[in-house]
């Protein structure tokens, strides 16, 4: 099973080199962290005002911190060649993608979704809706990394990256930031959050399914 | 078909016979819709002569949702076949795509002020309208944020299709969603709900807009093939340094002053 080697090879190889960079996993949180706090300096921090919209704001720096990340995904691969090597190796290239979004996630998304409680606890968020958006973070950044993935596989080596990334992920991420922050505000109602839980966790799936594609066929026709 | 329409030379010369048509067709069915729905028209028994924000509103919203699907459609040509006017069609269409999409949402805002008494609602028509939009200006800037305009062109038309799923999205999202945007009332099962006397200058303004849609078109992709033949001139005639612009020509060197 050649390829089954090679698909973790590639994943320990871009945890590798994210943990000993380790720059990547420091500016998302760094970002979060700076992100959440901004928001009581600016809308004042009134408890009821912030149980409100806590659930949002933690998922809006999340979602922004994640974009930081994202041209880190190809860039270094695209200039010194290593792309080139995975799009003519055994390895399909969907694969390759997977296993580079998934080792982009434990570096990033999984960071973001375990230090959300304690950012939920600076905006007065109530216990259970803290476990809420731990939820739907650990359930939603999957989704955010492949969708992420896509945008980052278009924009290699365009002017401008960082405009054209957030141009082109905004659109993108709006289904999963609705379903991530509704679920926290759902879980004060009778229904719960469980509905919009399951739907983000439809919607990372379907990424799961879809996105290697559409990443894989913006990858080759950057490499052409 | 398709094979026969890809000699850009045959489309200038097709072009330039048909633009002079399409353009005065697009003029004339354009001013006879503007009369019809602004004078002629009855209107609505509930919203008076508001109504008639919808005859430019609804054209625009038909057309984004329609060039989007062009530009999908073009992007796949592009991407499997490597047509060459196909993605030359796809570039050039996007900008159109976005100033009806553009239209639809200012128009929309201003029936929405009176009628609602608010300009903007975060309903799910709305928002996947204002999606679409970005979707387009998505398009537009990474296919210019390349040096080399073929492989932005390529990336362009791979962002085209991820984007063709907020099409379905918009058409359902009054049925799906409870929203403060009325549902489908022309294109639904069991025909249009519409009095015909409102349909009919409707139906001449989406006329309308198509016909001036394919004369932009048209227009921009001449202008796009001309100057691709002017910079393969520039090329031919003068190297690589001959594309560069007059400020980045090198300085001539100055003679040092005598001492």
């Amino acid at each position: 099973m050649l390829s089954v080697a090679a698909f973790i090879g590639l994943f320990r190889r871009d945890l590798h080199l994210a943990v000993r960079q380790g720059g990547d996993t420091g500016l998302v949180l760094g970002f979060f962290v700076l992100a959440v706090i901004l928001f009581p300096f600016g809308v004042g921090p009134e408890p009821a005002l912030m149980q409100r919209i806590g659930a949002g704001i933690v998922w809006v720096a999340a979602l922004l911190a994640a974009l930081l990340s994202l041209d880190r995904l190809f860039e270094a691969d695209y200039q010194d060649g290593e792309l080139d090597h995975l799009a003519l190796s055994t390895l399909p290239l969907e694969l390759a993608v997977l296993a580079k979004c998934a080792a982009h996630w434990v570096a990033t998304g999984l960071p973001l979704a375990v230090i959300s409680p304690f950012l939920a606890l600076l905006v007065d968020l109530d216990p259970h809706v803290i476990g809420i958006v731990f939820s739907s973070l650990l359930i939603g950044t999957p989704a955010l990394s492949l969708i992420g993935s896509v945008a980052a596989a278009l924009a290699l080596g365009a002017r401008r990256q960082g405009v054209v990334l957030s141009i082109l992920v905004l659109p993108l991420y709006v289904p999963p930031l609705i379903f991530g922050a509704g679920a926290a505000e759902a879980s004060a109602t009778d229904a719960g959050a469980r509905a919009y839980l399951l739907i983000l966790g439809g919607l990372s799936l379907a990424a799961l399914a879809l996105c290697p594609w559409a990443s894989a066929a913006a990858l080759r026709q950057a490499l052409e | 078909m398709i094979n026969w329409l890809a000699n850009p030379a045959r489309f200038m010369r097709l072009s330039a016979k048909t633009l002079p048509w399409c353009g005065w067709a697009a003029v004339t069915f354009l001013v006879v819709g503007l009369y019809w729905s602004l004078v002629v028209a009855p209107p609505d028994y509930q919203q008076g002569d508001t109504v008639r924000i919808m005859y430019v509103h609804v054209p625009a919203a038909w057309w984004a949702l329609g060039v989007y699907l062009f530009v999908a459609l073009a992007s796949a040509v592009a991407l499997v076949w490597r047509h060459p006017l196909a993605q030359v069609a796809a570039r050039e269409a996007a900008p159109i795509g976005a100033a009806f999409t553009f239209v639809c949402l200012a128009s929309g805002s201003l029936w929405g002020r009176p009628m609602w008494g608010t300009w903007w609602v975060w309903d799910a028509r709305l928002t996947s309208m204002l999606i679409l939009f970005f979707l387009y200006l998505g398009d537009i800037a990474l296919a210019n944020a390349f040096e080399d305009p073929s492989r932005g062109g390529r990336a362009g038309s791979v962002l085209a299709l991820v984007g063709v799923v907020n099409l379905p999205i918009i058409k359902f999202s009054v049925d799906w969603w409870n929203t403060l945007h009325q549902p489908a009332s022309v294109m639904r099962l069991g025909g249009s709900t519409i009095a015909f006397s409102m349909l009919a200058p409707l139906l001449v303004m989406a006329t309308g807009f198509g016909l001036l849609f394919v004369a932009l078109l048209m227009l921009r992709m001449r202008s796009a093939l001309n100057e691709r033949r002017a910079m393969a001139l520039r090329l031919n005639a003068g190297g690589p340094q001959a594309l560069r612009s007059e400020r980045e020509q090198p300085v001539p060197a100055r003679t040092a002053p005598q001492s």
